[in-house]
């Protein structure tokens, strides 16, 4: 905006000096008279020539032949009409996308400004104000591809890579760490002990003096305690039994026997359930196996309960169909909120002191202060930053196509980059794509237009 | 024509040679330099050519060492132009602008077609023609043509039809490399049982599920089918489609069949997913082309060693063999482009190509002895043995917003199937509406 309002001042003043310092409103349509007062029509027709054939080329041209454009078909030769449009609005995708955008619109923007300000206002306070701003801001210096790229690695789902669910699992942990033997289940096939629930049960119930088998697979061998000895049957009178690992390393292990070169489960929680009632609590020894001391005569089912085999909190899905645009939306804060905290601070420094002081002189307390006299004076700081947010959000693109994987793109989508999808992506349907950049314009534009009248006011 | 023509004589002055007698092999007249040592006439002395293709890097060595060959027995002078990865968006505009290249090798045979109805394309000459008919089933003719015209040779080969695995996780699980579907799962079952997830998918990128689907449906609904389905003459809410997910859900559809479960596969990338089973060995097989090669050797494993393959076994009647690949086309009238391509098109050109690494040649007639390392040798005799049953990836067949597009089409709804594989009807409606709003019919 400022670049244009310079472009007819500078060539004005170098035309005639008299001009210097003028009403920054372009004049030269209108000359009061000829001579010293400034230059001819058609002179300034001529020094606006080249911004005229700059904008008329790059920015007018492309608008309105995007216009055309959007009401032909993708090969550009059949006459649509408004079909384009009418597309946007019934395709089901398409409808995601402009949620998508909403959700942008009304959260962005806010947390952005809101953040922006609570830094700004800190770091007046504090000794190392310009190296925290430093820091702040230098996302800013990152380019968004770049930024996109950090993202989708914060985000990563494995918590040995992602930043994102490290701290989260590690916090997890110390409540609730995993215990057990995580992904060992029994095998597939009628022998082998069924699965209820997340829990290992017999399917036949064990009398005193039958030995239990309960064969598990699905566990790396390596994965034992160091402490687990070869697998061992029970033999004696009492209700017992064994958990192994029944599978032997290298194949060749016979399925639901104990061999020689298989190892027990120690630590493995077993009850004996009669008529679903726990009659006995007991755990496997290092071989394996386990006995019921003192369990009257009868039929009981033995049970390895569920939390033998709980992974540990394997950190949350940010890259996933429900979360990804919040995710998105937090990159976005991460990238922007440098930006808002230095033209808030800028906006707070030519605030004047004396209203600050003569307020609390007068008793106000530090949140009135800032509710009732700081926000109030930085409104146009906060407002222009809004406004310029907004517009951003509208046209965000690049962190959305980077960090969303492709499976997820669709939940993530958002109008700029369906837009470039649609035209250059594979679809090569530019007709949809004008119509949707059309769509995306018509959604900028009274923003724009507020920001265009801030700056007209400020300037008179 | 007549320039080149000129321009031969004036480079023949100095070197009495029969340069524009042209086909005329009974005056070679040798030389008094030293040049005599040409076995035959260059005939197209003094011609210069352009090629353009995507390849950078290794490949572009390799490719021009075949055009440095093609030189020496010609004498034309060829130049290689790169196009980067988005070979469309930089032969568009110089085909827009009059100037394009002479020859250029194409990634998708759905570019022959465009280009041809642009008419941009020249049609082969009949000798190009006849080195086809000598050295390619018909199929990869048809792929070249548009429209009844033959305008491109398939040069490149891409195998998609294998299984990869971690040799060491095999071995410790106790099972063999699997040769039926059957086999496959009992196997999958098995390296699950030893504590190994069997499968690494690359779920984020959607065309390594089109490839499997690919393999499978190939595979059960047979190559007529096939056919028709690439050409969308059956809709995807036929039962052979039904089938075919049905069978890919035996191995998508097992949570411990899938490392990580299906949500973190959707969220793996390609290379990342052979990282995985080669780099992290976090899971033992990963089913994709050939190239996972590079990726496997750049994880750190010995390919051919811990890094082995098997062909995609049989889920029903055909042995499948699916092929992506690059197909050259002549963008300009003029000798040298059709004695190129009949060069390319040829066992001998094939040849020289095979003896260099990451090269696989559809050509029938290009012994599989031919190539460096038992492993594309191997490759080579699978694509050979499977003779006319041989089919060009399917997703790369179809408009690319179906095909090809992240988020859209056959990607979307194969990730959606692989995240819940319970609505195979579902999963089949959605993919024939998008089809059919792909096709236009």
């Amino acid at each position: 905006m400022t670049d244009r309002s310079d472009g007819p001042q500078a060539t004005r003043g170098d035309g005639k000096s008299a001009a210097r310092g003028a009403s920054p409103e372009p004049q030269p349509t209108t000359p009061p008279a000829k001579g010293a007062q400034g230059p001819t029509p058609r002179m300034a027709l001529w020094f606006l020539l080249p911004a005229l054939i700059l904008l008329g080329a790059m920015v007018i041209y492309p608008i309105i032949f995007s216009i055309f454009r959007s009401f032909f078909d993708s090969a550009g030769d059949t006459f649509v009409g408004a079909d384009n449009y009418t597309a946007i609005f019934t395709d089901a995708s398409m409808l995601t996308t402009i949620r998508n955008n909403l959700i942008w619109v009304v959260i962005a923007p806010i947390l952005v400004t809101t953040i922006g300000l609570i830094f700004a206002v800190l770091t007046e306070r504090i000794k190392w104000a310009t190296a925290f701003k430093l820091i702040v801001f230098m996302p800013m210096a990152v380019s968004l591809m770049a930024s996109g790229v950090i993202f989708r690695l914060v985000y990563e789902q494995d918590p040995d890579k992602g930043v994102a669910n490290a701290v989260i699992t590690s916090v997890g942990d110390v409540f609730d760490s995993s215990q057990g033997y995580p992904g060992a289940r029994p095998r597939e096939n009628d022998a082998a002990p069924a699965l209820e629930n997340g829990a290992v049960v017999t399917r036949q119930p064990i009398q005193a003096g039958q030995p239990a088998l309960l064969p598990l697979v699905g566990l790396k061998p390596d994965l034992l305690p160091a402490d687990a000895v070869t697998a061992k049957a029970v033999t004696g009178p009492g209700v017992g039994g064994t958990v192994w690992l029944d599978f032997a390393p290298g194949g060749g292990g016979a399925v639901g026997k104990i061999d020689d070169n298989e190892k027990g489960m120690p630590g493995v929680t077993v009850e004996a359930v009669q008529q679903g009632a726990v009659k006995g609590t007991t755990t496997t020894a290092a071989d394996g196996s386990f006995t019921f001391a003192g369990l009257p005569a009868g039929d009981y089912v033995m049970r390895l309960p569920q939390s033998n085999f709980t992974a540990s909190f394997g950190g949350v899905s940010w890259l996933g169909p429900t979360l990804i645009t919040p995710a998105i939306i937090g990159a976005f804060i991460w990238v922007w909120a440098g930006f808002a905290m230095v033209l808030i601070a800028a906006g707070l420094a030519a605030i004047p002191r004396d209203a600050l002081e003569a307020a609390r002189i007068d008793g106000a307390t530090e949140w009135q202060v800032f509710r009732k006299i700081t926000v109030p004076l930085l409104s146009p700081v906060l407002v222009v930053v809004f406004v310029t947010m907004i517009i951003n959000t509208l046209k965000v693109f690049d962190l959305v196509f980077v960090i969303a994987p492709g499976s997820v793109q669709p939940q993530a989508n958002v109008i700029a980059l369906e837009m470039w999808r649609v035209s250059f992506g594979g679809g090569g349907n530019q007709g949809l794509g004008s119509a949707l950049s059309i769509f995306l314009l018509v959604l900028v534009l009274p923003f724009m237009i507020i920001n265009i009248r801030r700056f007209r006011r400020e300037q008179q | 024509m007549r320039k080149a023509k000129a321009l031969a004589v004036v480079a023949g002055l100095s070197i009495v040679t029969a340069a524009c007698g042209g086909a005329d092999p009974a005056e070679p007249a040798p030389a008094a330099n030293g040049a005599s040592s040409a076995p035959a006439a260059k005939t197209l002395e003094g011609v210069t050519l352009e090629v353009a293709a995507k390849w950078t890097g290794e490949e572009q060595t390799n490719f021009e060492a075949v055009l440095k060959a093609f030189q020496d027995k010609t004498g034309a002078k060829v130049t290689y132009a790169s196009t980067g990865e988005d070979t469309g968006a930089y032969l568009g505009p110089r085909i827009q602008g009059g100037n394009p290249p002479d020859i250029a090798i194409l990634p998708q045979p759905g570019l022959v077609q465009q280009y041809a109805e642009q008419k941009a394309l020249k049609p082969l000459a009949s000798e190009v023609q006849a080195e086809i008919d000598k050295n390619y089933t018909p199929y990869w003719k048809e792929l070249g043509s548009a429209d009844g015209q033959v305008y491109g040779v398939l040069v490149k080969a891409a195998h998609k039809s294998l299984i990869w695995y971690r040799a060491p996780a095999f071995e410790e699980a106790g099972v063999q490399p699997p040769t039926d579907w059957a086999t496959l799962l009992t196997a999958a079952q098995t390296v699950a049982d030893s504590g190994t997830p069997p499968f690494s998918f690359c779920g984020a990128s959607g065309w390594t599920l089109t490839d499997l689907f690919e393999n499978v449906y190939l595979s059960t609904a047979g190559p007529e089918n096939y056919d028709k389905l690439s050409k969308h003459e059956i809709p995807w809410t036929d039962a052979s489609v039904t089938t075919a997910l049905e069978k890919m859900a035996e191995i998508t559809g097992k949570k411990e069949f899938v490392l990580g479960g299906s949500s973190t596969a959707l969220q793996t990338e390609f290379p990342a997913c052979v990282t995985k089973v080669y780099g992290e060995k976090k899971a033992a097989m990963i089913i994709e082309a050939d190239f996972v090669a590079a990726s496997a050797s750049e994880s750190g494993a010995k390919v051919g060693e811990d890094a082995k393959f098997f062909p995609f076994p049989k889920a029903g009647e055909t042995e499948p063999v699916v092929l992506g690949g690059d197909i050259a086309v002549a963008l300009k009238e003029s000798k040298g482009a059709m004695a190129l391509l009949q060069y390319l098109a040829s066992a001998e050109g094939g040849a020289v190509w095979a003896k260099l690494p990451g090269y696989l040649s559809p050509n029938r007639n290009v012994p599989a002895t031919t190539y460096p390392s038992p492993v594309t040798q191997q490759l080579a005799q699978t694509i050979i043995d499977a003779g006319e049953s041989v089919r060009y990836d399917m997703s790369d067949l179809a408009p690319s917003a179906f095909g090809g597009t992240d988020g859209k089409g056959e990607w979307k709804y194969l990730q959606d199937f692989l995240r819940d594989p319970s609505d195979i009807k579902g999963i089949q409606e959605k993919l024939e509406s998008e089809a059919t709003k792909a096709w236009k019919k």
